[in-house]
């Protein structure tokens, strides 16, 4: 049985379709796990054995009778911003914290079309907004490499859960880094679709021109698989894309022979530990060695890119969360004196101090006087970010550097001074702003934690991604590396 | 430029949340070191430059005109917190 804990996606798929084991035995295992583990590591906010074992039968009787997907009987987690239609879905905020959803985002429509078997809702930073999960209002998530450090954020739950292997896979949303920093603090495979590849519906909104859902799980092979089942056009999203579907394991095995992978200068600079370079540095080695070549390619503007992002995602979130009123769900605080208090009062007491800042600062770079100076320059500003990406990719295939600039930090490093918590992403954030497709792999350690290799590629260049880190992942063995388990 | 305690009431207000005289300094404050690192976008060179709203350039889309929603009024106000008769109930606005 314990095979199953670090097995990946195909060899459970093989294991189902043979009848080694049923999807209810491998769920119980999992939902075991997850009793045992997660007091410790806080990554769950809900699980449910009922829900997850009916989920699980129904997936068995499809394997029974024949005809069933790949994915079918195999456990996930999601990411507690995506609705689940009867489970909790708390956003990690106490606005949302006894909302039950009464729809399926079209990610959770789709993974369970697939036969996917929900195991619970996972921790994050509250509506997606930090770095380290220690905005949640149900507490921080502990790194299962070490329990002294944050697991990144904000899809830290998810992150946490497949690297303990509390789950095979995790649903995870990037805004600004929240699938791929978490995933290189925690030594997984994780990754941001082209914007719009995914859709947003069911997704609770942080900053819309932004926000991807994406696969956090233990190989790029793992991912290939997941992102076929979550990809698709849904007309309930206005940005939702309407393409052709994909195989993302087409080319998986594709040789590297020829490769360019440019590497940016500016992501290259100070401001990266020592350890997460050598670990980068290492990387790009062994893809020499696979045939690739490195070109150095430049991206002048990326150094805006976090300040911007600090204008454009707040003035979205202030607009989005100005939903959360108190009138048709969410939180409504006790006592009021009329209309507008009860609107200021409910929402003073269901945010948490970061979701707060980011309205404040939203609705001040949005308010008269100030969207010009502001909103107006930073969109701008985003647009010759994206530009340089554009003029990079004519003399690379794939863009290649370090995640983020540090492994895991310790909880409370970060807290105090907000500016500091953002630089986390400063890698990761010029992608968003962009559009493309981005993810991170396990290159490594430093200080016995895991190190992320950010892989970025043209706008719909995943199965090519998806091939490079395949490649890597054949011929490494990082991304099987998983904790040692705390003892009983 | 730097916020003062009376921009933070206001924009609170804004904002729609109540911010306490005791929050009020340090939110001052936390608003001011953002403000004052996002102030860098104010050097760069955007002559010219059209903004960019959106990652990808697509055309809204439209649809028919016709229902294709069915009537799910209870399950969505069982959600509320307070309703009468299938009404969101809010404070009198209106005397």
């Amino acid at each position: 049985m314990t095979d199953f804990v670090n097995a990946s996606l195909r060899e459970i798929a093989a294991a189902l379709a043979q009848k080694k084991i049923s999807s209810v035995e491998l769920t119980t295992l999992f939902l075991d796990r997850i009793e045992q583990l997660n007091p410790t590591l806080n990554a769950f906010i809900t699980v449910d054995r009922d829900k997850a074992l009916a989920a699980a039968h129904a997936a068995d009787a499809k394997l029974g009778a024949g005809g069933a997907a790949t994915l079918t009987g195999i456990p996930l987690a999601h990411k507690d911003i995506f609705c689940a239609e009867g489970w909790r879905t708390t956003c990690g905020s106490k606005m949302l914290a006894d909302f039950v959803a009464p729809y399926d985002a079209h990610v959770v429509e789709r993974l369970n079309a697939a036969g996917m078997v929900p195991l619970g809702k996972c921790n994050m930073d509250e509506f997606a907004m930090g770095s380290s999960n220690e905005t949640s209002f149900f507490g921080p998530v502990k790194n299962p490499w070490n329990p002294a450090c944050v697991p990144g954020g904000s899809s830290g739950g998810s992150a946490a859960a497949v690297a303990a292997r509390l789950a095979p896979a995790a649903t995870g949303t990037d805004t600004g880094g929240s699938i791929r920093q978490p995933a290189a603090l925690c030594g997984l495979t994780g990754l941001k679709p082209t914007y719009g590849v995914v859709s947003r519906y069911g997704m609770i909104a942080f900053a819309s021109s932004l926000d991807q859902g994406g696969p956090m799980a233990k190989s790029a092979e793992d991912c290939a698989l997941l992102l076929g089942a979550m990809a698709g056009f849904d007309p309930r999203d206005s940005t939702s894309l309407e393409r052709p579907a994909e195989d993302y394991c087409r080319d998986l095995d594709k040789p590297l022979q020829g490769l360019r992978i440019g590497l940016p200068r500016e992501f290259f600079g100070a401001g990266m530990d020592a350890g997460v370079r050598a670990a980068v540095d290492a990387a790009l080695a062994e893809y020499r060695k696979l045939g690739a070549t490195t070109v150095e390619v430049s991206l002048p503007n990326s150094g805006l890119s976090v300040p911007a992002y600090y204008v454009i995602a707040p003035a979205e979130a202030s607009s989005n969360l100005s939903r959360f009123d108190g009138v048709r769900y969410g939180h409504r605080a006790a006592d009021y004196a009329d209309l507008d208090d009860m609107y200021a009062k409910s929402r003073a007491e269901g945010f948490g101090a970061e979701v707060k800042r980011r309205i404040l600062i939203g609705t001040y770079v949005l308010s008269h006087g100030y969207y010009d100076a502001y909103y107006l320059k930073a969109q701008k500003v985003r647009r010759l970010i994206a530009a340089d990406f554009q003029e990079a990719f004519k003399s690379c295939d794939v863009i290649a550097g370090p995640t983020a600039p540090s492994v895991a930090f310790k909880f409370g490093a970060k807290s105090a001074d907000p500016v500091q918590m953002y630089l986390s992403d400063i890698y990761t954030i010029a992608v968003n702003l962009a559009g493309l497709p981005g993810m991170s792999i396990p290159c490594g350690f430093d200080k016995d934690l895991p190190v992320g290799l950010q892989l970025v590629a043209p706008w719909f260049g995943e199965a090519r991604m998806l091939n490079v880190a395949h490649r890597y992942q054949l011929v490494t063995d990082w991304h099987a590396r998983m904790p040692a388990e705390p003892a009983a | 430029m730097s916020l003062s305690l009376d921009d933070v009431s206001r924009i609170a207000r804004l904002a729609r949340i109540e911010i306490s005289p005791a929050e009020a300094e340090q939110t001052r404050a936390q608003l001011n070191g953002i403000l004052a690192f996002i102030e860098q976008l104010q050097a760069v060179d955007t002559d010219g430059i059209e903004p960019m709203a959106h990652a990808v350039d697509v055309v809204q889309r439209l649809r028919s005109d016709s229902v294709t929603e069915t009537d799910r009024r209870d399950a969505f106000q069982v959600i509320a917190p307070e309703t009468e008769a299938g009404l969101y109930l809010v404070p009198k606005v209106i005397e």
